[in-house]
């Protein structure tokens, strides 16, 4: 079992997989293994692709895919689909889109469910990313559920965020709106070949022409169309995969690569310190029951969760 | 807290391209409270294995409905093993004859369902012979 940490690093798919499982369940004893890679990751770009379902994410990373494995670069995909609220369940389709890659060993692509996370992704995924960095993929392409105009989590994982947009969605105001509109990095109109194209895109170029971004990036808003026709549809992602490393380059000539990575890093050291500050006080009152019986003198109006929640800092202040 | 959720990967190998089974069960599934990868149609062997191992799944189901059931999910079985994953369970489902059960048996397919079964007979053969892995 040690010796997980060793076999992701030499980039055992099997081993990657189990780990970021072990993730997602939130196995005990699992963070030694990410103590064991977290050094050693910090070299992958990772590109987020999100938009509202049926957007062609799914369509679009394929072939994204492929545009990678022609120039040679390594690939692991992070496909996120939605949890069931009711049964916990879920139907991870995204692999439908991407089957060709299945056997192509520069290839890893691992389907996640959200698990009750509301943020477009779910919360294992920015641990998958290390898991995948550290097994030495060039790239990773982060695709997150079908989203509206608010799930942008995204953005403290990716280096690089596309926003898929279709056409017939709504008037100019939709492009107004912050959320989702914000984020991109590059914007892909999709399914182009769509009544309502043109008003969409001129929409789009307007707002972005009103963005101020940092060291002068030109947000590309770029049409994609004819996925029916395959050499058409490849060549307008090669175009789009161009675009990507353009932006890569960008934030590295400009010194803003550090600034991602610094709001990607604060975020995990919260969730770090929540696991290992407040998870165990949590499971603490949970086991004994005090939880409960905290909550009803809330119900009963007896007291109030400030007053409370200070006893609690102070009981547990030097156990932790 | 730590709760190992079940995942599936249910996947059409062959050629045969009838899939609304495969869609009821991805949809039964899912409302059993598993984790569904559903790879859809004309899958090879050799797909199907890779995809299970980098999904870490717990159980591969294999429909087919075209009568090749006898040469690819024994296929599957051993590509499995062959790589070292042959504690993922593999089951099987479609229309397959009485005489072909033995030898599938035999090949490694730990269950096979045939037209008729109830979705709840499933899900309950999933929960009592398929634990997740530690």
């Amino acid at each position: 079992m040690k010796e997980l940490g060793q076999k992701v690093l030499a980039g055992d798919v099997r081993s990657a997989s189990r780990l970021i499982r072990n993730l997602e369940d939130q196995i005990p004893g699992t963070h030694v293994f990410m103590q064991q890679i977290f050094t050693k990751t910090g070299n992958a770009h990772v590109i987020g692709i999100t938009g509202a379902p049926g957007a062609g994410k799914s369509t679009l990373t394929d072939e994204l895919v492929f545009s990678y494995r022609q120039r040679k670069k390594t690939v692991g995909v992070l496909a996120v689909d939605p949890t069931s609220p009711f049964t916990g369940g879920a139907l991870l389709g995204d692999r439908i889109r991407m089957l060709r890659h299945a056997e192509d060993k520069g290839v890893f692509l691992r389907s996640l469910a959200t698990r009750g996370s509301m943020g477009g992704i779910s919360k294992a995924v920015g641990e998958a990313i290390h898991v995948m960095d550290a097994m030495g993929k060039d790239s990773i392409i982060v695709e997150t559920v079908g989203v509206g105009q608010q799930e942008v989590e995204i953005i403290n994982h990716a280096h690089t965020v596309i926003v898929v947009l279709v056409p017939g969605m709504g008037d100019e105001i939709q492009a107004l709106k912050a959320g989702l509109m914000e984020i991109a990095d590059i914007f892909i109109i999709n399914k182009a070949d769509r009544d309502g194209t043109a008003s969409l895109y001129k929409e789009v170029a307007n707002m972005v022409h009103m963005s101020v971004t940092k060291g002068g990036w030109e947000i590309p808003v770029l049409l994609v169309e004819s996925v029916q026709e395959p050499k058409k549809f490849a060549e307008s992602v090669s175009v789009i995969c161009d675009k990507i490393e353009d932006h890569y380059r960008y934030l590295v000539d400009n010194n803003l690569l550090s600034e991602r990575l610094r709001r990607k890093t604060t975020s995990e050291f919260n969730e770090a310190l929540w696991g290992a500050i407040l998870q165990p006080v949590l499971n603490d009152l949970d086991a004994g029951g005090e939880m409960e019986k905290m909550i009803d003198k809330l119900l009963k109006k007896e007291t109030d969760p400030y007053t409370l929640a200070a006893e609690v800092a102070v009981r547990y202040k030097n156990k932790v | 807290m730590a709760e190992r959720k079940i995942r599936i990967l249910l996947s059409k190998p062959g050629l045969d391209g009838h899939d609304r089974g495969a869609k009821v069960l991805a949809r039964c599934f899912r409302d059993a409270g598993f984790e569904v990868i559903y790879t859809g149609c004309h899958q090879t062997p050799e797909q199907i294995a890779a995809a299970a191992i980098q999904e870490d799944v717990d159980l591969v189901g294999l429909s087919c409905l075209s009568g090749a059931h006898k040469y690819l999910f024994p296929q599957v079985v051993n590509l499995l093993k062959a790589e070292g994953a042959d504690d993922i369970c593999v089951i099987g489902g479609g229309i397959i004859p009485e005489q072909d059960m033995q030898p599938l048996y035999d090949a490694g397919l730990k269950a096979l369902f045939t037209p008729g079964a109830k979705l709840d007979s499933l899900v309950e053969w999933i929960n009592t012979n398929v634990t997740p892995r530690a």
